[in-house]
């Protein structure tokens, strides 16, 4: 059996909730690239981590969503294996590491980069996650199906499992990515670049997350990884200045669990503006449902 | 089929090389430049904006038409140039401090070209003095300002509230747009619009210089 399916033998795993607004929560400069703080703040990312796990994160992810070669600069290297070594020390074996791989944030069909500069920033990321002791490599928030199969490549090519997620938040029905991929476009192709799980993160709020998942499903035997947004953010002036918060609870987050799980995702947890009360709904929610180890 | 139409089918279907051609064959045959902009580009990319919205086309699809039409522009434009014709308006574009996000800022720019603005395109991670000074040293009337993350779009309020400081807030339109972003945000930092998508701004843009 392989990694991802022993994993997965005792039924759905829920994986972590936001980061960026935890990390802005404990003194995170607005428009400050987190993944620094792995550096310059390392106990401050392990208290995130920390409360996902307590929370009761069965999966919890690592700080280094942007830190390739094209998105940002610095010791790469050093970013993404304090990375790994806070997520992993917050787990304490209690929660399994997937390492963050985002998209580069240039467009390969504009020329703005080429594929072999994406592939070298990749295979970078990849390498130094997977040598920190990574479990597995999520990529995630792609919109362009070109791009993924390139980190997917890259990330494949470290031997671990590698998870393979997009952001569908276009199209009159908010089932497609921007680059207009559909939910069956990801699966074959994701297959086809030997992803081991496929599926679905950010977006635009929960409730459109369960008709994506399933679609994925039907089209795909991989395991599906579900992680949507707490909704869209509002924006609140307030005399400190402009508050967000986002649109959804954590109990009417959770009310999605069962429907989720009938679409048949097999990892699910937050996105954008969820927190470790998200996933403590969603660990409460599980234990009430009828089917609790299926 | 004459040179225009085959243009503007060139810019629909996003082939930069037909559009060059066309641009070419048509200048041969004595149509004026502004003719072309007015007459066939303009129109095109608006219907290039039409899909978008009908959610018929998406991103990679509108990028191509905006390269077609880009090749376009750069053989019409000196000739433009020469014969002194105005834009329907001059916009200073950007991604405000904070953000490295350029993708959808970029389309909004080539959407505005395509509209017939003068486009001065900042790039991303832009500072409030850096618009200003675009704006007052290239006599723009129109400022547009992009953010992708909830976490940066409060930088679009602190370069709204320096254009203010600056004394040029009547001087210039603000219109504010990005994934982030909704009109109550607009409406809550003092922008002059909000334009929801890329071919929202393009009407946007026109609504607010002919204001």
């Amino acid at each position: 059996m392989s990694r991802l399916g022993e994993w997965l033998a005792g039924g759905l795993l829920i994986t972590d909730g936001a980061w960026g607004t935890e990390l802005q929560a404990r003194g995170l400069a607005p428009g400050a690239a987190p993944d620094t703080w792995n550096l310059t703040h390392p106990e401050r990312v392990e208290a995130v981590a920390r409360a996902y796990v307590e929370a009761g994160s069965q999966v919890i992810l690592t700080n280094t969503f942007r830190a390739n070669a094209v998105s940002m600069e610095g010791d790469l290297e050093a970013i993404n294996r304090a990375g790994v070594e806070i997520s992993k020390r917050a787990a304490a074996g209690k929660a399994l590491v997937f390492a963050s791989i985002g998209p580069t944030g240039k467009m390969l069909m504009a020329g703005e980069i080429g594929p072999e500069q994406a592939v070298a920033a990749f295979a970078a990321q990849a390498a130094a996650l997977a040598a920190a002791g990574a479990d597995a490599l999520l990529v995630e928030t792609m919109s362009d199906i070109e791009e993924a199969r390139l980190a997917v490549a890259a990330a494949k090519s470290t031997g671990l499992p590698v998870i393979a997620s997009f952001a569908f938040d276009s199209g009159k029905n908010k089932d497609r990515t921007m680059m207009g991929a559909t939910p069956e476009a990801v699966a074959a192709a994701m297959v086809e670049a030997g992803a081991d799980a496929v599926g679905a993160n950010c977006g635009v709020g929960v409730e459109h997350a369960a008709p994506v998942c399933r679609r994925l499903h039907a089209a795909c035997h991989l395991p599906i990884w579900i992680k949507p947004n707490a909704g869209l953010p509002i924006m609140e002036e307030t005399p400190e200045g402009t508050a967000i918060r986002y649109d959804t609870s954590a109990e009417s987050f959770a009310s999605h669990y069962a429907a989720l799980h009938e679409a048949g995702a097999s990892f699910l947890g937050g996105c954008c503006g969820s927190t470790p009360d998200f996933i403590r709904a969603l660990v409460s929610t599980r234990a009430s449902a009828p089917c609790a180890s299926s | 089929m004459s040179e225009l139409e085959k243009l503007h089918e060139a810019v629909i279907e996003g082939d930069w090389k037909a559009a060059a051609a066309a641009t070419e064959a048509a200048i041969a045959a004595g149509v004026a430049p502004l003719t072309i902009v007015t007459g066939c580009l303009v129109p095109a990319m608006d219907e290039v904006g039409r899909r978008f919205e009908c959610e018929e086309y998406f991103v990679p699809e509108m990028l191509l038409s905006a390269r077609a039409m880009k090749a376009s522009m750069q053989i019409v434009r000196p000739l433009l140039v020469a014969t002194g014709a105005q834009p329907i308006g001059r916009v200073v574009i950007g991604t405000v401090k904070g953000d490295l996000h350029d993708i959808g800022k970029n389309l909004v720019a080539s959407m505005l070209e395509g509209g017939g603005f003068e486009v001065i395109d900042l790039g991303a991670d832009v500072a409030p003095e850096r618009f200003i000074e675009a704006a007052a040293t290239k006599n723009a009337n129109l400022v547009a300002l992009s953010a992708l993350l909830t976490v940066t779009m409060t930088s679009m309020k602190t370069t709204i509230d320096a254009f203010q400081t600056a004394g040029l807030r009547e001087k210039v339109k603000i219109m504010v747009g990005g994934a982030p972003v909704t009109q109550q945000y607009a409406d809550a930092i003092g922008a002059d619009g909000y334009g929801e998508s890329a071919g929202a701004a393009v009407a946007l843009a026109r609504r607010l210089v002919a204001a």
